[in-house]
């Protein structure tokens, strides 16, 4: 039941990467076309001043926490499942289990913590 | 599109030996054999034993595609020996072994036992919890419709060669890997809307060495000589498990038996079955 639920939340995890990373790639690289995320209009996604109004704004704030999350959990999942392949013992899996829950937890954290603290940034 | 008229060849059979009273490790061996057309890779086994080496070992019996004994790997092809003419696989050599991701009896004969205990170990057959009276003494049918059937049709005609299990990538790297022939059982049984076993059969198809390893490779469907498509089941099993998991699955009793214990009336079409062959105590 454990794996179950991993793997449906990895494929969930799949489709919000999908769609956060198809919209982290528009505010990127088509905003020159579509003109509607940056504060200096067109062809200035990554200015200091884009860059500091997207992290002030808490609706991008709360999507790349979303995010951070989905990658964090989509890849240590992968990971894990490629390691159990090779044919580990019972207890090697639980070793990576753990390990993988800390360094993933400690990730997210430092992530999160950096998406508040740039809310504080002055443009 | 015309078939191409074949013409008899002299084709060189290289067969991996492994005899584990005399061997310390499997070697090839060449054996040349003439070979007319329509003649099976299993036709050209026999014609070995019986003229060149005696001492070759294979598994087989029913000749005919339907009992799955004589699956080994040709030219790097897990399949049938009895259900490919040797002609339409090469007319010059061909490269025989044992099933791989099995231990090795003696040399064509693969142990297939580690196979049947993972098929055991997914309950393939019917559970019906709701009336067992009726499943220990039935009275009537359960009644599927055509769309009913068609859900598991094509995964009953497995005949558990081992083709699919030979070619399974995972199956290579994870010998715990529960693999496409029990798993795709294990949705055969959960596809049927008289079975009511999906409970007992989870814990094992959400495993860790279960359904959620398979990477949809799809050799097992390519190498499959009914032509079932397990690749396809396990990514149905996948889904059933996780609809499970959603609760968005439809629970509840599968179909009912159309006889007079559920108060259903039994269809006139379907004639009585014949009386019992032996006296019933």
């Amino acid at each position: 039941m454990r794996e179950t639920k991993w793997w449906a939340w990895h494929m969930i995890a799949g489709i919000v990467i999908f769609v956060l990373l198809g919209l982290h790639m528009l505010i990127t690289h088509f905003d020159d076309i579509l003109g509607w995320f940056n504060v200096l209009g067109p062809s200035h996604a990554i200015e200091w001043e884009n860059v500091v109004a997207r992290a002030q704004n808490i609706f991008f704030a709360v999507t790349y926490v979303i995010l951070l999350i989905a990658a964090l959990f989509h890849g240590f999942y992968g990971a894990r499942t490629i390691i159990c392949e090779m044919n580990i013992g019972v207890g090697a899996r639980k070793f990576v289990d753990v390990l993988f829950w800390l360094v993933g937890l400690a990730l997210l954290i430092v992530g999160t913590w950096a998406a508040i603290a740039s809310m504080a940034i002055k443009g | 599109m015309a078939n191409k008229i074949q013409v008899p060849s002299d084709v060189i059979f290289t067969i991996r030996r492994y005899d584990p009273d005399n061997d310390t490790a499997p070697h090839y061996e060449d054996y040349k054999v003439h070979v007319d057309p329509g003649l099976t890779v299993l036709d050209g086994l026999h014609l070995i034993r019986e003229n060149q080496d005696p001492t070759l070992s294979w598994r087989y019996s029913c000749r005919m595609g339907v009992c799955g004994s004589c699956g080994m790997l040709v030219n790097g092809r897990a399949m049938l020996a009895c259900n490919n003419q040797i002609l339409d696989i090469s007319k010059r050599r061909l490269l025989i072994a044992p099933l791989p991701n099995f231990d090795i009896i003696k040399d064509l004969v693969p142990d297939l036992g580690s196979m049947f205990e993972k098929h055991q170990s997914i309950h393939p057959f019917l559970i019906r919890e709701s009336d067992k009276e009726e499943m220990e003494n039935p009275t009537g049918e359960y009644n599927q419709s055509e769309e009913e059937l068609v859900r598991y049709l094509q995964f009953s005609y497995c005949i558990r060669c081992g083709c699919c299990m030979a070619a399974c990538p995972t199956l290579a790297t994870d010998d715990k890997y529960l693999g496409p022939m029990p798993l795709a059982q294990g949705y055969r049984w959960n596809a049927d809307t008289r079975d009511e076993g999906f409970d007992r059969r989870r814990p094992i198809a959400g495993d860790t060495h279960s359904a959620y390893r398979c990477h949809y490779a799809g050799e097992c469907s390519n190498v499959c000589p009914k032509g079932v498509d397990p690749a396809r089941a396990i990514q149905l099993l996948k889904k059933q498990l996780v609809k499970d998991y959603f609760h968005l699955m439809k629970k509840g009793p599968g179909c009912q038996s159309q006889s007079s214990r559920t108060g259903s009336e039994r269809n006139p079409k379907i004639p009585d079955p014949p009386p019992f062959t032996v006296e019933q105590t």
